[in-house]
């Protein structure tokens, strides 16, 4: 299995995160295609490791976890006090700032 | 979850294992992101991208990254995507995403965007010269913990500590953000005593199924008189099966049957009934809500 396969793999679950944070409403589902992008860059990371051998790809992936967990923590508790304030889960709600 | 025995096992067939594997996980990987993008409930997209990411799991375990395959498993699957449902309860599982454009042509704009974006990122990685497979290292394989272990505690041990700084102020932003100040003095027993004392009903709410033909929890109670108590039952049920009924029509219909059902079995049930608003011999649980529920009924 050669390196190029993973790699991608990777790039089309980037672009349909990509497509899907563009796409939906919903902030919690924004939060998940998030996820899904940091997802598929942790996969290049992982097969460049082994493309060269060193594991420094896969330390690098590791890192890239622990930021996505510190930033899901904040992102949902941003998320539960807009929800508590404006009811609503949409992206299009909180618009207080618009004009 | 082998590795170390998918490479002591040759290389062929261990190559033909990892193809097979590689096309199954894809193809169910992107399946899963793709219908992450389309279901329209939150709660379908949390599902899918749990498949997207054990799948990714495993396609890390292929490629001699055990220990990233179980922090996979376990941080992403087990503990970023609980909290994803566990928010999800909270902020409402019912919320079905709008399909209504609020900007003209977003959809298109966006698609647009992904196919750009997936042409350019194409292009990069077929000019790139990827060698196609490598002789696994010594760091890989059985030893890749430690190796793993020895580069977070040596060359990475500054990112490392910044991480944990990280994670504090994680979890401190989190406390900060999601807590609420309380705005009024916290109700003691007194005084909820005291408010239910003077309130219009001092007494608990009748309980559901009582002498209806079954007790089930969204099953009203049955007044004396045949006609279901609607108090009985709680406000939530009974919009959750207005909701799945689709209207009154089949509510209007199962209380009917109610009452053939009452009249059918007439002597059994308003029998103890009116035995028990008499001499009040089953006590006062018995005898209030069924008034009371009467009273709610008419009016």
């Amino acid at each position: 299995m050669s390196t190029g396969h993973f790699v991608a793999l990777a790039v089309i679950l980037f672009v349909i995160g990509a497509v899907g944070v563009l796409v939906r409403r919903n902030a919690m589902v924004v939060f998940m295609c998030v996820e899904l992008m940091l997802n598929a860059v942790n996969l290049a990371f992982v097969a460049f490791a082994r493309m060269h051998g060193t594991l420094d790809g896969q330390v690098i992936a590791f890192f890239v976890m622990v930021v996505a967990a510190a930033e899901v923590v904040v992102g949902l508790a941003i998320l539960m006090s807009i929800f508590r304030t404006r009811q609503s889960a949409s992206v299009d709600d909180p618009n207080l700032l618009k004009y | 979850m082998s590795p170390g025995e998918v490479l002591a096992a040759g290389s062929s067939a261990a190559s033909a294992t990892e193809t097979t594997a590689f096309w199954i996980l894809a193809v169910l990987a992107v399946v899963a992101a793709l219908g992450m993008i389309i279901a329209r409930r939150a709660v379908h997209c949390a599902v899918l991208l749990a498949v997207v990411m054990l799948s990714l799991a495993v396609l890390y375990a292929l490629q001699d990254a055990p220990f990233l395959a179980f922090v996979q498993v376990i941080v992403y699957t087990g503990a970023v995507l609980m909290l994803f449902l566990f928010v999800l309860m909270i902020v409402g599982v019912s919320s079905a995403d709008s399909l209504v454009e609020t900007i003209r042509g977003q959809r298109l704009a966006a698609g647009l965007v992904g196919i750009g974006l997936l042409v350019l990122l194409s292009l990069v990685i077929g000019h790139a010269a990827l060698a196609s497979d490598t002789a696994a290292s010594a760091s890989f394989g059985a030893s890749n913990l430690n190796g793993l272990a020895t580069l977070i505690f040596t060359r990475y041990v500054f990112p490392f500590e910044a991480t944990s700084a990280l994670l504090i102020t994680a979890a401190l932003g989190a406390m900060v953000l999601a807590h609420r100040e309380r705005t009024s003095p916290k109700p003691t027993q007194r005084s909820l005593s005291k408010a239910r004392m003077t309130s219009a009903r001092p007494t608990p709410l009748p309980g559901p199924g009582t002498y209806a033909r079954h007790n089930a929890v969204d099953m009203p109670a049955l007044l004396p008189d045949g006609s279901p108590a609607s108090l009985s039952v709680s406000p939530i049920i009974a919009a959750r099966r207005a909701e799945l009924s689709e209207g009154d029509t089949d509510l209007g219909q199962r209380d009917m049957r109610l009452a053939q059902g009452d009249t059918q079995f007439g002597p059994d049930d308003t029998g103890p009934d009116q035995g028990g608003t008499g001499p009040g011999e089953d006590g006062p649980t018995d005898a209030v809500p069924s008034s009371t529920g009467r009273e709610d009924s008419r009016s």
